[in-house]
């Protein structure tokens, strides 16, 4: 009897324990379609919801934060949230501070965006700092100019400041698509990166195995595809 | 929030606007207005109370306290504010998890530092990973006044401790002659006198705390130059019922009107206060009231 109260007991606990700690999700909250600010004020996004869903799924409380691009690492590992989901791709040097989990989002190229078909790519380039394209940049021998946010990328090349942008093409795609024809793809795009993951601190493996299979099992069931469809279009790449 | 904003493609130009300001993002910024303003209410009299325990420090005839008084304003004066916010916040946080760790953790034996990491157990996370997110936004707050308060503290300080001297001697040792002791002199002399000398400089530094709310973008608050930036930056309609190009020079002049207004508001109540505690006192503006007056 007494063993039975005990193994409850401590049942109990653990499992209160486990329910009461919350995933502190990271973003941005500026780089749509894969996570922006709405009108209501809130989070949205392709990876908003794709997070709500491993969460769900993992049975996980789960609340989003919002933090800077420029320090979204920093934040990560001095622990002011648990994950970061913001259009992130695994590279080897993120790696080196950070863990990923497997990509939710395949490897996709960037991308050339500019006022006119031939803008000199070699030229000034805006790009957001810390971005593998602001890396590619530099090494390719253009003019980098870096920027905090994607939004003021894009107002630089608008405003004639840079030559052109280079970005994610699936975040480019809708600003050129509703810019009216303003703005138009420079060249052929060029695949960087290995796709985008999720990020966490090295230490917390138990957190990384728990998402590492949520996306397998969304990857095995279709509907991560469905929701990279439902937010970047038909043509986006999705998972084979 | 209006009931016509349902559809705000077959608005014309008013409502649509008037749609466009209630939208939740703008609620979210012009609530940001009353933090940047509780930030001001609560940091002021916190930094002034610092620049009071400083200056009494910097004053003090115990070498160890006198030190200590005169080095924290010799530091903090000298460190620039954006390096302060960016190491100093940190630090303090870590340090508060440390202390809680080191107490409510004995048994955890792995290390705090691994890598880049900085791993305490979860009970002495501050605030707790369980807590509500106005938990930790009012920690980050916290936070922010406590570095607000420290840095604007040791600029106060100096000023006091120059207010403190610059009561004038002569009266001082007429409070003496009565028998008082230094203690009560400092209460009953120096303290009620030194205002009107130390209002020069605390003005400025309200005028300049003002300004440097900004800072609290760094420290993770989303103010209002943070949110002037996130409405500022040109939508597609794809992502928002209401697309417009970039606004953001609007939003800024935005700000802009809203921080001289502020400060403008700001210089009449200061002069008003020095009006008020010019009365009676032995300096030029005070004789010239009096003159004034007879």
């Amino acid at each position: 009897m007494k063993l039975i109260l005990a193994t409850t007991v401590l049942a109990l606990t653990a499992s209160a324990a486990f329910a009461q700690q919350t995933v502190r999700m990271g973003t941005e909250g500026a780089y749509a379609p894969y996570n922006f600010i709405n009108d209501a004020g809130e989070v949205d996004g392709f990876e908003i919801e794709l997070g709500n869903e491993l969460c769900s799924r993992a049975g996980l409380t789960c609340e989003w934060v919002t933090n800077e691009w420029d320090s979204i690492i920093p934040n990560l590992t001095s622990g002011n949230y648990d994950t970061i989901m913001a259009g992130m791709s695994i590279t080897d040097e993120r790696d080196e501070v950070i863990d990923f989990t497997q990509n939710y989002f395949p490897p996709a190229d960037s991308a050339y965006v500019a006022l006119s078909e031939d803008a000199d790519i070699t030229g000034v380039i805006a790009a957001q700092t810390n971005t593998i394209q602001a890396g590619h940049v530099a090494e390719s021998g253009a003019t980098l100019l870096e920027y905090a946010t994607y939004d003021e990328t894009i107002a630089a090349v608008r405003n004639g400041e840079a030559d052109a942008v280079f970005a994610d093409r699936d975040a480019l795609v809708p600003t050129v698509e509703e810019s009216g024809g303003e703005l138009v793809f420079v060249g052929e795009g060029v695949p960087l990166g290995g796709g985008i993951g999720m990020g966490l601190r090295e230490s917390d493996d138990e957190l990384q195995e728990t998402f590492n299979a949520q996306v397998t099992a969304m990857k095995e069931d279709g509907t991560l595809n469905e929701l990279i469809v439902k937010w970047f279009g038909e043509e986006a790449a999705t998972f084979e | 929030m209006f009931s016509f904003c349902t559809d705000p493609d077959t608005l014309g130009t008013l409502p649509w606007l008037a749609c466009y300001l209630t939208t939740g993002v703008h609620l979210n910024f012009y609530a940001a207005f009353g933090t940047v303003l509780i930030l001001l209410a609560v940091t002021a009299p916190t930094a002034l109370a610092f620049g009071f325990g400083g200056a009494m420090a910097a004053r003090s005839r115990v070498a160890p306290l006198r030190w200590f008084g005169q080095g924290y304003i010799a530091i903090v004066r000298g460190v620039p504010d954006i390096a302060f916010f960016l190491f100093f916040v940190i630090a303090l946080d870590q340090g508060f998890e440390y202390l809680r760790h080191v107490t409510l953790c004995p048994d955890w034996d792995q290390p705090i530092r691994q890598g880049a990491d900085f791993l305490v157990c979860p009970e002495a996370k501050l605030p707790l990973g369980s807590a509500p997110q106005w938990a930790h936004e009012g920690y980050g707050f916290a936070l922010a006044v406590l570095t607000f308060a420290i840095v604007f503290g040791a600029f106060a300080a100096n000023v006091l401790y120059g207010a403190m001297r610059a009561v004038p001697r002569a009266q001082v040792e007429t409070g003496e002659a009565y028998g008082m002791t230094s203690r009560q002199t400092f209460r009953r002399i120096v303290v009620p006198q030194m205002w009107v000398y130390a209002l020069p400089g605390l003005g400025n530094l309200w005028m300049v705390l003002i300004k440097a709310t900004p800072l609290l973008f760094l420290l993770g608050v989303e103010d209002i130059v943070y949110w002037a930036r996130e409405l500022g930056a040109a939508k597609t309609p794809r992502f928002t019922a209401y697309p417009h190009p970039d606004w953001r020079m609007w939003y800024f002049l935005a700000l802009l009107i809203f921080y001289l207004a502020f400060t403008r508001v700001s210089e009449i109540v200061i002069a008003r206060l020095s009006d008020r505690l010019s009365r009676g006192q032995a300096t030029a503006a005070g004789e010239a009231m009096r003159r004034a007056g007879a």
